[in-house]
């Protein structure tokens, strides 16, 4: 389910994770109607929703651990009629009909950032350095990532989230390398968030102190507007693509930290021009890091796996730095307790 | 970018809105859209249109107060007003500009009853 998206309910799929949700409805007074969606492509199209509700729901049933609260309250909404779940609006006041402006002032993304901030905190507690790679589709993420997992095999644990609207197939290749894979599907979605990001996190149980890759979906707008928790988004752009991509689409340039120029192998049959890619690539995000690399030949790989092993290094040094504060603390406080007992 | 997504975050902010303060109508929702935040106004306002239809905002007005980008140039150490992540610094013509403002989208306060 994505938590902020137009992409309809029960459309993402997490593999191996029955996501229904099981409403316990009682009081029925079932009717259908018609649902209609629209897509940011423009696209609209209805399928009849047939509903039996109540006004006593008892919570959603999740087969597993949650890291979110999926239990929040939560309501239907029919015809102009509102019927809220078990949520305060039960205790409405009367008499508050007369208009008066309610003060809101939140960030329309603010759940979706709430979600990612979960996670980064899950991240940093564990030590892992997450990073969402983010790219159109065909710049060989999949394949930078299957050399990545095994260049690094033996030195560094790493896992995977796979975000496709479709398919295992990325995930399929993945886990051929021996390294844990999670795929998630976002149906008509265009992009994960980090509602989805904390229930493949569950399934996952990552190891301490490790490497996560999340690959997002093949496109250069959306994920953009995301944050999943990540220490970094990493933008893959292929040589086989415009050098003038980072100025067709920049808002993914400017959220990114790390410009990685993947197929470098093919320069010599293209008419790329790589110093004007670059210099397109800062116009939009002064800051942004620059690695050349082919995957294919292993050209520039080395510099790329430096650099995620430093970020593995930093957040294992920043677990280590709060396990020892928290060690102080506990010594502290039990030294505290003896004076108390004494 | 993904206006539907945001049309949705909007009618989420609201409905909470309304389940913690109790009311019923929302006439008017005020938004607040940066010229960076990459929010394309008419698609925003398309998606919105069919989001709210049926909810407890239908019909609301929206009222769209969009904020200037603003941006720092490490060329000449100005705080200039740009258009684009990709604009050129307007006082220097550095493109060494550092978005620093009006990448925001907020739901501002909406009129209820």
């Amino acid at each position: 389910m994505c938590t902020v998206c137009g992409c309809g309910q029960g459309e993402t799929k997490i593999e191996g994770h029955d996501h229904g949700h099981p409403h316990d409805h009682e009081h029925a007074h079932p009717h259908d109607h018609t649902h209609e969606h629209s897509h940011a492509d423009g696209s609209v199209h209805s399928h009849p929703h047939a509903h039996e509700h109540s006004h006593a729901h008892t919570g959603h049933d999740h087969a597993h651990e949650p890291l979110h609260d999926n239990n929040a309250p939560h309501y239907h909404e029919h015809k102009g009629e509102l019927h809220y779940g078990l949520g305060p609006a039960h205790a409405h006041a009367p008499g508050l009909s007369q208009a008066r402006m309610v003060q809101i002032e939140q960030d329309i993304l603010g759940k979706n950032n709430g979600y990612a901030a979960e996670n980064r905190q899950y991240f940093s507690e564990h030590g892992l350095f997450a990073i969402n790679l983010v790219s159109s589709p065909g710049s060989g993420k999949t394949t930078l990532l299957v050399k990545t997992i095994e260049a690094l095999a033996g030195s560094l644990s790493v896992a995977v989230v796979e975000g496709d609207q479709q398919t295992s197939n990325d995930a399929d290749r993945i886990r051929a390398t021996g390294a844990p894979a999670i795929q998630v599907n976002t149906g008509k979605g265009c992009h994960l968030d980090a509602h989805m990001v904390g229930h493949a996190l569950e399934r996952l149980n990552l190891p301490d102190d490790s490497l996560l890759m999340i690959e997002n979906v093949g496109n250069l707008v959306c994920p953009a507007g995301f944050d999943l928790g990540e220490a970094h988004k990493v933008v893959i752009l292929s040589v086989t693509e415009g050098e003038d991509k980072p100025l067709k689409y920049p808002d993914m340039f400017h959220a990114a930290d790390l410009m990685i120029l993947n197929k470098i192998d093919l320069l010599p049959y293209l008419s790329f021009d790589v110093e004007k890619c670059i210099e397109y690539a800062h116009r939009i995000n002064p800051k942004l890091e620059v690695l050349k690399v082919s995957a294919t030949s292993g050209e520039g790989m080395k510099c790329w796996l430096a650099w995620l092993t430093e970020g593995v290094d930093v957040a294992v040094s920043a677990r280590q730095q709060n396990v020892n504060l928290l060690r102080q603390r506990i010594a502290e406080l039990e030294a505290q307790l003896a004076a108390v007992k004494e | 970018m993904h206006e539907m997504s945001l049309a949705e975050g909007i009618l989420q902010i609201v409905e909470d809105a309304a389940a913690g303060q109790g009311f019923k109508r929302v006439t008017e929702v005020r938004l607040e859209i940066g010229a960076l935040s990459g929010v394309e106004i008419e698609a925003l306002n398309f998606c919105l249109d069919m989001v709210l239809k049926d909810s407890i905002a239908d019909g609301a007005r929206i009222e769209l107060e969009k904020t200037p980008g603003q941006g720092y140039c490490l060329g000449c150490g100005e705080n200039v007003l740009i258009n684009a992540l990709y604009d050129a610094c307007p006082k220097c013509g550095s493109y060494q500009v550092q978005a620093t403002g009006g990448t925001e989208m907020r739901v501002k306060d909406l009129l209820v009853e």
